[in-house]
């Protein structure tokens, strides 16, 4: 079995846990790969220049019905929940959930839908419990779970819930996981051929 | 455990399409070709609200209780909106659109899925700066008699007017923004002569054709709750609707690109999701 794409989700501390992870992905990771990351409102819109500068990877907030390409990673646009339908991205301003829009349970929950036992879900440090649902949909499906070690990361809250909901599959540090992600993809596929 | 799930969640797919189909059936409302993902939670969100546990039960009550009909709807709809939303839209229509409206001598706008109004009076707020609304009629309709009604009322939530006045601010505003309401309580009403030239009126742009021909339509966050193959109709029908040269509005994130009629229009700048009919 393969997979067809990661979906992460990350709050407080997200930044610096998503650019430790991009930076260390090499180019050859081919998964596409989505990213909610909790901000403000009123936050710059500056993040995902931020990020495509510590990133392997190419990385751009995408558009209404635009397709998944492998890759290249996405980042959730402010103010929109994020789902992906039929391979393309479909966006969404329908209320906060949790206060959170973009929230990583829309994210993961369409991705757990979409892709079932295809789908790879990640959390990150944060300081709420959103995505902890969302992981419990994924893992549900049959994808795989994978959650930063609350001992490291650097707000606890959000991997504790998601350990807390899920028997997740993986607990690693942050600096490890783009390693394990890695050769994670990279062995199911030399299984598969 | 997991080809239980995954069998639930076909099944559930399958309930929803049901649903879906009924509610066309039995009353004329047609959300068979909105976004699913979209669709699916905001049912799924329903259900237990209403403490039902599965989709068909939902339905049941959807299509023999007549308020649980009209909760339903509600729900399924997404009727979020702001005045000025994403002000830098704004601040290009004032400074590329108003320069080629004010060589005609009269201007038919069209705001198709105006919502609650705020678009409309944000856009008929900027007209009046640029001098120009007394030859525009804006035509501002949504598939909801609903948010019709309030978009006609003009009354909005004071709490929101900090926001709306940066907004305003930012997309190039210089007048003060409270000259334009007068706050009662925890609202504000809009100026009468702000809607003066402004027609609401309901119309589906999945089942209703076109009715005019304008020089600008605004059709934003109205389509991404669509899947492709209505994207497709409704771009179809708005390009139909709009005279040579004549401008398109869409939401920050919608594109043309993946649309049948990406090429029949041009940017007006790199940023913005404003578009000139050029063929
Ligand atoms: C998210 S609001 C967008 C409001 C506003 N245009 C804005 O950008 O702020 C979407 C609106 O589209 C309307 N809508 C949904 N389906 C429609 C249809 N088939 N025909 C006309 N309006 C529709 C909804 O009722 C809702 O008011």
């Amino acid at each position: 079995m393969s997979f067809e794409i990661i979906v992460v989700g990350a709050s407080t501390g997200g930044l610096k846990a998503l650019q430790v992870l991009l930076s260390e992905l090499p180019v050859e990771f081919s998964l596409p790969m989505v990213i909610v990351q909790h901000r403000g409102k009123d936050m710059e819109t500056g993040l995902c220049e931020f990020l495509a500068r510590s990133s392997r990877l190419p990385v751009r907030e995408p558009e209404d019905k635009e397709t998944l390409l492998p890759g290249q990673a996405y980042l959730a646009p402010r103010d929109y929940h994020l789902m992906i339908q039929s391979g393309s991205f479909a966006l969404s301003t329908e209320s906060p959930v949790g206060f959170a829009r973009p929230s990583i349970d829309v994210l993961f929950e369409s991705a757990a839908n979409e892709y079932q036992d295809r789908a790879i879900g990640l959390i990150l440090t944060g300081a709420n419990h959103d995505g902890a649902r969302g992981l419990a949909a994924i893992k549900a499906q049959g994808g795989l779970t994978v959650v930063e070690d609350p001992a490291t990361a650097t707000c606890r809250e959000m991997p504790d819930a998601a350990i807390n909901l899920t028997k997740v599959d993986w607990i690693l540090p942050l600096s490890e996981m783009a390693a394990g992600l890695h050769k994670l993809t990279n062995s199911t596929k030399r299984y598969e051929s | 455990m997991s080809r239980v799930a995954t069998e639930a969640n076909d099944l559930e797919d399958i309930e929803i399409g049901l649903l879906l189909e009924g509610l066309y059936r039995a009353y004329g409302f047609d959300f068979r070709e909105y976004s699913r993902a979209s669709i699916k939670r905001r049912i799924l969100e329903m259900m237990r609200a209403e403490k039902l546990g599965t989709v068909s039960a939902l339905q049941e009550r959807v299509l023999h209780d007549a308020t649980c009909l009209e909760r339903f709807l509600l729900g399924l709809s997404v009727h979020a909106t702001a005045m000025f939303r994403d002000p830098s839209f704004y601040l290009t229509f004032r400074r590329k659109v108003v320069p080629l409206l004010k060589t005609y001598p009269t201007v038919q706008i069209w705001v198709a899925g105006c919502s609650t109004g705020e678009e409309v009076y944000s856009l008929a707020i900027l007209l009046q700066e640029e001098r120009l609304y007394k030859r525009c009629r804006i035509y501002a309709t949504d598939i909801s008699r609903a948010v019709l009604r309030k978009a006609r009322d003009g009354i909005f939530p004071l709490a929101a007017m900090r926001e709306y006045t940066n907004n305003y601010h930012q997309a190039g505003g210089a007048n003060e923004f409270s000259d334009y309401y007068t706050a009662q309580y925890d609202s504000v009403i809009f100026s009468t002569a702000l809607k003066s030239n402004v027609v609401f009126s309901e119309h589906n742009l999945a089942t209703d054709g076109s009715f005019n021909e304008f020089q600008v339509i605004l059709c934003r966050n109205v389509m991404i709750y669509f899947n492709k193959d209505l994207q497709a109709r409704v771009h179809n029908l708005l390009y139909d609707s709009l005279s040579m040269f004549g401008v398109f509005g869409l939401g920050n994130k919608e594109s043309l690109k993946f649309t049948p009629r990406a090429a029949f229009y041009e940017h007006l700048n790199d940023k913005d999701k404003l578009f000139r009919k050029v063929m």
